[in-house]
């Protein structure tokens, strides 16, 4: 596969009914697909001829408070030639569940289960869906918007203490 | 006679243990001193840098990259700064991209250096750590000079570096470079003909490709087994394509090949260090872009608009458009990226550090399979890892 768009006309081609949509951004090309059907999409690209692609990165997105809330990001590299795709799923706020990719990419195991720890969300059929980087006992989801930061605030001579991230106050997009 | 026991034995490595560079807790399962299992279990540095980049400004972000992964500073730092500046599409003026990539290499030296000193060390080769280690503060005096600071720089901006190069960085640094040659080959006969040093590496901790591949292992891993990925190759960024290099491969993918590479890497490191200064051009070091870059501080006094941006800058941030990047870099362990999720606001909205050492750590059980506990070690050795970029 020489280029992301052959992986997008392949994709299309052996999964006629798979309603997807395609977005490109400074050269990245990103396939939103529906979360019931990413594993599908994945092992479409997977068996791919001419390329054997390596799961470079499995992440997660928090858009709270907008619905669908969550966003399963897949980044997908061919080493020779060079070629990226990003594949996308969105998840609901309530209850979000995917399937694993742990059969494709062994790799996915940590990352599936650092995208657990950090936003609880769920993969389907994995193998052992635990905290990796979180104590087993903590409670919530760290990444997640709405967890919040902790924080203590930094001691300065004649001002109220402030939090560090309080000193540049968050500000809307411009226009 | 009592019937012998058949059932395996499981042990604890670590989380305190020297040989796992940083807090690495290994839980071994053992078949008499055969590896027959091992889980790694790691979060024990986590920090969460990632949530913290979500509080603050873009600019503010630049000096988490260089804590994250504290042996090649300035190629943490150029990886956040390019995701950056490939979300606001510019490109830093030519003088700040060359000054950037001898930056990079000198720190990939200096990372190397720390690598091989400590793996000299679980080797019990421990005069090697201290030769290494002092190349390594010879590296780390220049960037000193140019940034202030040995390690924690925060010297690269968004669009650029945050002042120019330090008069007599030229003379050093070719100095340096004209030292190193003979420094690296002195390594080069100290280690590679070592009786002992090839016994405990060689056919140790291998790797196949396949492995490699399924588990997105990267950098000297991945190149050990014999995969050609490097992304200064594949995915030039920061002016990369200008200049010559080869990319080491090695053929048996176990640990004596990771150490041939990395050798080989310093060399090439200083190709790419002795092209940039010939072509080091002169010129401003950052975009003159005054929604992006502070204005000089001569034009402070002269222009009530400068101010105008200095206060904007300083006290809100830029904005960048909506959107998501993902660049990388090679660091020397491998593809370093950084995500980056903008909602247009001063802050972004995610940002998701990929780091080579995370996915290359769960390649370790493949590689000690059957193996002994002795060669864990040279195993953790091997994979360089820095827990505090595993963990994050």
């Amino acid at each position: 596969m020489s280029s992301t768009g052959a992986l997008v006309a392949l994709l299309r081609e052996r999964l006629p009914d798979l309603d997807f949509e395609v977005t490109e951004f400074r050269g990245e090309v990103t396939v939103v697909v529906p979360a019931a059907r990413v594993l599908e999409a994945l092992r479409a690209l997977h068996g791919a001829p001419g390329w054997t692609p390596v799961l470079t990165d499995l992440t997660a997105v928090d858009r709270f408070p907008a619905e669908p809330r969550f966003e399963v990001v897949y980044l997908l590299t061919g080493y020779s030639p060079p070629v990226r795709l990003r594949v996308k799923a969105r998840l609901p706020g309530e209850a979000p569940v995917i399937a694993s990719v742990t059969g494709l990419w062994p790799g996915a195991n940590w990352l599936e289960r650092e995208v657990y720890d950090m936003f609880g969300i769920r993969f389907e059929g994995h193998p052992g869906l635990t905290r990796i980087l979180m104590p087993d006992d903590w409670e919530g989801h760290p990444l997640r918007k709405d967890f919040p930061l902790t924080e203590e605030p930094v001691q300065f001579n004649g001002h109220t203490p402030k939090v560090p991230s309080a000193i540049i106050p968050k500000s809307p997009p411009r226009r | 006679m009592p019937e012998p026991r058949t059932e395996t034995l499981t042990i604890n490595m670590g989380p305190q243990h020297p040989a796992t560079h940083g807090v690495l807790r290994l839980l071994l399962e053992l078949e008499g001193e055969v590896i027959v299992g091992t889980r790694p279990v790691i979060g024990y540095l986590h920090t969460g840098f990632e949530k913290e980049m979500e509080n603050r400004t873009y600019h503010q972000n630049i000096v988490f990259p260089a804590r994250i992964e504290y042996l090649a500073t300035f190629i943490e730092e150029m990886a956040y700064v390019t995701a950056v500046e490939k979300l606001l599409d510019i490109t830093p003026p030519p003088r700040a991209q060359v000054a950037r990539i001898i930056l990079a290499e000198l720190s990939r030296v200096a990372s190397h250096l720390v690598w091989l000193g400590s793996s000299a060390i679980d080797v019990n080769v421990s005069s090697g750590f201290m030769y290494c280690l002092q190349d390594r503060e010879d590296i780390l005096d220049i960037l000193e000079m140019v940034s202030g600071q040995r390690m924690m720089h925060g010297y690269y901006r968004i669009g650029g570096l945050h002042r120019d190069l330090p008069e007599g960085f030229e003379t050093r640094v070719r100095q340096l470079a004209e030292g190193l040659a003979g420094r690296v080959d002195e390594y080069d006969s100290l280690l590679t003909d070592n009786l002992i040093w090839r016994k405990r590496l060689e056919g140790v901790a291998v790797l196949t490709p396949q492995t490699a591949l399924a588990y997105g292992c990267t950098g000297p891993i991945l190149r050990g087994s014999g995969v050609n990925y490097d992304v200064r190759k594949a995915f030039p960024y920061g002016g990369y394509d200008q200049f010559e290099f080869d990319v080491p491969l090695g053929r048996n993918g176990d640990a004596f090949d990771r150490y041939i590479i990395r050798l080989e890497e310093m060399r090439q490191s200083r190709r790419i260090v002795l092209q940039a200064l010939d072509r080091l051009p002169i010129g401003p070091v950052r975009v003159d872009d005054r929604k992006i870059s502070l204005p000089p501080r001569a034009e402070l006094v002269r222009s009530m608009e400068a101010v105008i941006h200095q206060f904007k800058l300083v006290s809100e941030g830029l904005h960048p458009p909506v959107g998501e990047v993902y660049a990388a870099v090679e660091s020397p362990r491998g593809e370093k990226g950084y995500y980056v999720v903008s909602d247009g606001s001063n802050r972004p909205s995610r940002v998701r550090v990929r780091a080579a050492t995370f996915n290359n750590l769960q390649a370790l059980p493949a590689m000690v399979y059957r193996g002994f506990i002795a060669d864990v070690v040279v195993a953790i050795a091997s994979l360089d890892v820095v827990l505090g970029d595993v963990d994050r």
